[in-house]
């Protein structure tokens, strides 16, 4: 999954949100994302996560491979 | 934690494991010799912290690798449950060791000394 991609996606699934997405590898399949997003205030981390694996909408585990996430929600 | 009205015994085979082993981490290859990195740092974490835990190696069966995610409702390996909970994956593993949370909790739920 290219980096524009992933970026697309998850400007979707967070409009509201300060998204910073590091390609790890350099092979667009092992990315590190920070998502800053009032969507995850008061949640426990797995719920937080889950939220943006559902904006990618399956392709995670899939056609990409490692999403390193950090998470939270703006202070 | 998912669908448990429909039959499926790979979820049921995974929630009578959750139940029956305190600190139970599903991953890539067995403790002792993990196949993936976020496994391996996932066994490291919990070795350092010295907590007696069940690896289940998903590997060895497809259906299994498949139905801990949809038990979960997480797409990646590996998972991690305590007392029956799921803690989260290897991101969420490490975040928890580095901040002390895991160690916190651990000894909350009696399974480390405090």
């Amino acid at each position: 999954m290219s980096q524009p991609d992933l970026e697309a996606a998850l400007r979707e699934g967070f409009p509201d949100a300060e998204i910073a997405i590091e390609d790890l590898a350099g092979d667009g399949d092992h990315y590190k994302a920070r998502i800053v997003s009032a969507a995850f205030k008061g949640l426990p981390r797995v719920r937080q996560h889950q939220l943006v694996y559902a904006a990618l909408k399956g392709k995670m585990g899939g056609e990409l491979h490692a999403l390193a996430l950090e998470t939270s929600a703006p202070s | 934690m998912t669908d448990t009205t429909e039959a499926n015994p790979v979820h049921d085979w995974i929630a009578k494991s959750v139940a029956e082993n305190p600190v139970i981490l599903f991953m890539k290859g067995v403790p002792e010799q993990p196949q993936c990195g976020f496994s391996a740092v996932s066994v490291q974490i919990l070795d350092h912290l010295g907590v007696d835990f069940v690896g289940v190696d998903v590997l060895q069966s497809d259906a299994l690798r498949q139905g801990i995610k949809t038990f979960s409702d997480w797409p990646t390996i590996p998972q991690l449950y305590v007392k029956g909970e799921f803690v989260g994956g290897s991101d969420i593993i490490r975040e928890m060791f580095q901040s002390g949370e895991l160690k916190t909790l651990l000894e909350e739920q009696g399974l480390l000394a405090a």
